[in-house]
């Protein structure tokens, strides 16, 4: 079947997509998209979220044809044009909460979720927001300092235009 | 295989008349993992999610209904008031991402005994709501479950909506898991204290080949409540009488042993959180009124 979607702000299309694909699986091999992972396909290390008409889910979940007409929002819409990071991309980077990467687009989708939805979050709020995307180096501990400086960043500089996380949705 | 898209409930039940072997499909979140593993191939994918009156819920006469392809998010945010147990239990499904898609008619039409919501269901009191190009049924959801992964539905028919009881006194929901996310129950309870009826109904998961109502503790409890004043003097049931009602939920259950947890262990646990969950409601009881007071 044929696939019409709006990714990153970007309407696009995929031809012959099988109808038991997972929106993950169009992304990345049909869309030229692997900056969301694939690992347990079964939604438990939250490595594929992506942003489904602003919903956090995970990609793999998503049937492909359920995305038809639908907003996505992946990890590669999140720096601008000419590749500078984003505030929150660049927390990330300054408190080594980035290590062999694998989980980093997923847990910045949903700390960016989190952020438009919370703009101060507490830790309780980041670890809850958080609990679904699994990281095997960190240890999580320089996640949540990212999320903490990030969130401190975005309260000195409100008008930042491209402080608010959720500036292109 | 196919994918069909149905705009309306009505071309929803055509299809699955015309083609009983169509899977519906709603969050996803058990169905695309049985699919990505290649566990299963349907030849028809039924996506409910565009079928306006199942992505909505309303407040009914003493009622909550919740349409098939309400996701855990919006009980959560929006019911937790009137479905004080099931909300609570909707917190402890998967992930936010998780519970972003994932249904409580997608819990039912699973029957997995491991649900989170069916403890809940149980104790508030619900009936689903099911439908085919036949007609409309209502089941008790206690008649729901028939087995481990199986349920009432016939091949032709879907999930409309979920009719859950407005709580009239506190409920609680605890579960067993080894963290608080990501977690398939390793056994839970779901408590509620019913004062309009002086009644108390308990229900169990992920310990017996279905949910269920431990019915023998429920009674026995509602008799020493009854026997000893307790709702109208707001006094706690007697140790004593708490320790046996929470054995019975116990022995209500037929557990089994697998990598989650060992028999043993999930009966008890689950004689844990019958007692914690019924010392929680009792203590969120608001006081009684001053005629009900002793003297």
């Amino acid at each position: 079947m044929r696939l019409t979607l709006t990714v990153n702000g970007r309407p696009t299309s995929a031809d012959h997509v099988w109808e038991g694909e997972s929106l993950l699986y169009v992304l990345r091999e049909r869309l030229g998209l692997p900056g969301s992972k694939n690992a347990c396909e079964q939604g438990e290390c939250g490595s594929c979220t992506v942003r489904l008409d602003g919903e956090l889910v995970c990609a793999c979940l998503v049937a492909a044809g359920q995305a038809e007409g639908a907003e996505v929002r992946t990890v590669e819409g999140m720096a601008g044009p000419d590749g500078e990071l984003s505030p929150l991309q660049a927390a990330f980077v300054e408190t080594g909460a980035v290590q062999c990467g694998f989980c980093t687009p997923g847990l910045l989708l949903a700390a960016e979720e989190l952020l438009a939805r919370a703009p101060h979050p507490g830790d309780a709020d980041i670890r809850e927001a958080l609990a679904g995307n699994l990281c095997r180096c960190t240890g999580y501990e320089n996640i949540l300092d990212a999320v903490r400086l990030a969130a401190s960043r975005a309260a000195q500089a409100p008008t930042d235009p491209n402080g608010g996380p959720d500036h292109d949705r | 295989m196919e994918f069909l898209r149905p705009a309306t409930w009505r071309e929803a039940l055509a299809v699955k008349a015309a083609h009983p072997e169509a899977v519906p499909l709603a969050g996803g979140t058990d169905l695309m993992v049985e699919i990505n593993f290649d566990r299963r191939r349907p030849e028809i994918l039924l996506d409910l999610t565009r079928v306006p009156e199942l992505r909505a819920w309303r407040a009914e006469p003493g009622a909550v209904r919740i349409g098939a392809c309400v996701p855990y998010r919006t009980v959560i945010d929006r019911m937790a008031a009137e479905l004080p147990a099931l909300a609570q239990a909707a917190r402890t499904v998967g992930s936010p991402q998780i519970r972003n898609r994932g249904t409580v008619a997608g819990n039912l039409g699973s029957a997995s005994p491991a649900g989170d919501a069916h403890p809940a269901l149980l104790a508030a009191g619900a009936r689903v709501e099911v439908a085919s190009a036949r007609g409309t049924r209502t089941v008790p959801v206690e008649e729901f479950y028939l087995g481990p992964k199986r349920n009432a539905l016939a091949p032709d028919e879907l999930i409309h909506s979920v009719v859950v009881q407005r709580a009239t006194g506190p409920q609680q929901f605890a579960k067993v898991g080894s963290r608080n996310a990501m977690v398939i129950a390793v056994c839970a309870v779901a408590l509620a204290l019913h004062p309009d009826t002086r009644t108390v109904r308990t229900a169990v998961g992920s310990a017996a080949p279905t949910p269920l109502r431990a019915t023998g503790a429920e009674e026995f409890l509602t008799g020493v409540l009854a026997e000893g004043d307790h709702w109208a003097t707001g006094r706690p049931p007697p140790p004593a009488a708490a320790a046996r009602f929470a054995e019975l939920v116990a022995a209500a259950c037929s557990p089994i042993d697998d990598v989650r947890g060992s028999a043993d262990y999930r009966r008890h646990a689950v004689r844990v959180l019958a007692r914690r969950t019924l010392d929680r409601a009792w203590r969120a009881r608001p006081r009684p009124t001053p005629e009900g007071a002793p003297a």
